[in-house]
């Protein structure tokens, strides 16, 4: 068993619409231990995404503690959020959320302007991620002259190039074939077993869970 | 540097629109140029006249004249140290309206030693004051119609009936800018010559007076005293200095002049919409953007830097097209009105106040797109994705 690394403790969630009050997450607790691969399952509106934009530091919750790598990151403020999102998290997105201005390379480089890097590591940092990848080839391509497939790869890349605590995927597979699909749980599945990076992927598809070592489900906000 | 480069690249993401933004702010930026050198240039020619000139007139209107002998009494008045005279001729050249410049009679011969901003080469000057029909144009009417010195030119009366022939001897040049290029002078005698033989009753008399005083700061006793030696007698006279007369003539214009003021502000105002509507536009294209920039650690200060250093980027490059096509502008715009303007000086002041509307409409033109961006959530900001 190794160490823990996310601990969610009776966690709720809720929004408010007009006078509304929506809840979404309601006392959640859970444990994700450094080096696993849980996969988030549950239906549309079920709170997966909630809860993976609170363990982010995205979102803040309602009530309850989030503590990733020692850190109780619901008491951060923005600017600490920020700069801790910047250390520690890695982010995966349904659509990949490139800059479409900005070529693979640009948008690979683009957490590491935060660092303090130089130059040239940080070159160094950029073609080590798109080879990871299998985009060293693709570098100076810009977002629209690559496929989906390739979008998301290189948004992978982005999201491990400050080799991050934790990696955070909302549906990397949504928008993708099944080829495609298949490639990037093929990417994700060999960074958690050959790098031992810790993953947590939301997912509603089947096929794209069954790479992950761990599965919880969620429904109605709540963990079954 | 890398901020720069982004800057850069969102600027150019949407070509045409970026280019017609920067098109607008151009022209608005060359408007506000245009009229306000139009305007300075208007009084230009006033701010330059030395203090120390007065001018005495019929105290009725300038379109009365004066009688020629009283330039020996004003002459006898302390502090005076010159005394010249001019008749307004209002001639046309090839009798042709649209060839309008100034002109008209001087006299003595010493007028032009009062005119001490008008530089003429001293063989020229010697030259013309040796003919009776001798000229003198400024560099600005020779360039006009390609004159050169001993070319004759023949004027056609407006008020003095007939043709007119004379010789031009002499080019002036304004011995700094604003000084009126565009005049034509000849000898008040030459014009008094023929008056005298077609209307002999308004012969020997003067449009007006110019006097050249010993020390500025008299400038109001002397012309009380002038004023006061020719009361109740039959053409009374009004001196004020030669600046006060000549803006009291051009403060006919006022009205217009101050429309014009205010549709250049009213510009600088239409296109700071333009230019807020674009990067509105351009914003709300971007929320989903600037959310993954403070997902990957990005702070408000650096969207703050992207949002403002496209406005300004925008805003710069269309003041600075503006400011480039000025020149050509101007240029036309003086060989259109080349009897009106000797040429424009684009002062220091015109430019600065454009620079400075031009950073505060950038400026301005961020307020909205910055405070949506930094009042922008994370996950609103994702949640508009597809």
């Amino acid at each position: 068993m190794g160490k823990t690394l996310v601990e969610i403790s009776g966690v709720s969630k809720s929004y408010w619409r007009d006078s509304l009050q929506i809840p979404v997450l309601d006392n959640i607790s859970l444990t994700v231990v450094e080096g696993e691969f849980l996969a988030l399952m549950g239906p549309s509106g079920s709170g997966k995404t909630t809860l993976l934009n609170l363990i982010g530091g995205i979102d803040k919750p309602s009530s309850g503690d989030i503590v990733v790598g020692e850190i109780p990151i619901n008491r951060l403020g923005e600017s600490e959020l920020a700069s801790w999102r910047a250390r520690h998290i890695g982010f995966v997105f349904q659509f990949y959320n490139l800059m479409p201005v900005l070529s693979a390379f640009e948008n690979v480089e683009l957490p590491l302007l935060l660092t303090g890097l130089s130059r040239k590591e940080r070159r160094k940092h950029v073609e080590l991620a798109l080879s990871i990848v299998g985009l060293e080839d693709r570098m100076k391509h810009y977002p629209r002259q690559l496929s989906g497939g390739q979008e998301q790869r290189v948004a992978i890349a982005r999201a491990l190039v400050t080799d991050p605590t934790l990696i955070l995927a909302d549906e990397p597979t949504g928008d993708l074939d099944k080829h495609s699909a298949e490639d990037v749980m093929r990417l994700l599945s060999s960074l958690n077993a050959e790098f031992g990076k810790t993953i947590i992927m939301v997912t509603h598809d089947p096929r794209a869970a069954e790479k992950a070592k761990v599965h919880r489900n969620l429904d109605k906000g709540e963990l079954v | 540097m890398w901020g720069f480069r982004l800057i850069m690249r969102n600027a150019t993401r949407h070509k045409l629109r970026t280019f017609l933004t920067i098109l607008g702010l151009a022209i608005a930026t060359l408007a506000f140029i245009v009229i306000r050198t139009l305007i300075s240039s208007y009084y230009a020619s006033a701010e330059v006249i030395p203090p120390d000139r007065l001018i005495t007139r019929n105290s009725v209107s300038i379109i009365f004249d004066l009688p020629l002998a009283y330039k020996e009494k004003i002459e006898r008045v302390d502090g005076v140290l010159d005394v010249g005279y001019g008749n307004w001729f209002g001639g046309l050249y090839n009798n042709d309206p649209r060839n309008f410049f100034p002109n008209y009679a001087v006299g003595p011969d010493k007028y032009l030693d009062i005119y001490s901003e008008y530089l003429l080469p001293p063989d020229q000057k010697e030259q013309y004051l040796r003919e009776k029909n001798a000229a003198v144009a400024g560099q600005s009417v020779v360039n006009r119609f390609g004159w050169k010195v001993g070319d004759p030119i023949r004027l056609t009366g407006q008020i003095f009936p007939g043709d007119w022939d004379f010789v031009l001897r002499g080019i002036y040049k304004g011995s700094e800018p604003g000084v009126d290029e565009t005049s034509f002078i000849f000898h008040w005698e030459y014009l008094d010559e023929r008056i005298r033989e077609m209307f002999p009753e308004i012969a020997g008399r003067v449009g007006w007076y110019v006097v050249k005083i010993a020390d500025p700061s008299q400038a109001p006793v002397i012309s009380a005293t002038i004023d006061e030696f020719f009361k109740n007698s039959p053409a009374e006279t009004l001196t004020e200095t030669e600046k006060s007369f000549s803006l009291g003539f051009l403060a006919q214009m006022d009205t217009l002049i101050l429309g014009l003021r205010i549709m250049s502000y009213m510009i600088i105002g239409v296109i700071l919409l333009v230019l807020v509507n674009t990067m509105a536009m351009s914003a709300r294209e971007r929320m989903t953007e600037y959310a993954v920039l403070k997902t990957l650690g990005f702070r408000p200060f650096h969207l703050i830097g992207l949002i403002l250093g496209e406005s300004l980027l925008i805003a710069f490059s269309g003041g600075v097209m503006g400011l480039l096509l000025t020149f050509p502008a101007l240029d036309a715009i003086s060989r259109m009105l080349q009897g009106f303007f000797s040429g424009f000086v684009i002062q220091d002041l015109t430019i600065i106040l454009a620079a400075g509307f031009v950073s505060l409409v950038g400026l301005l033109a961020s307020v909205f797109p910055v405070y949506r961006a930094v009042k922008l959530t994370i996950v609103e900001g994702l949640r508009s994705v597809g």
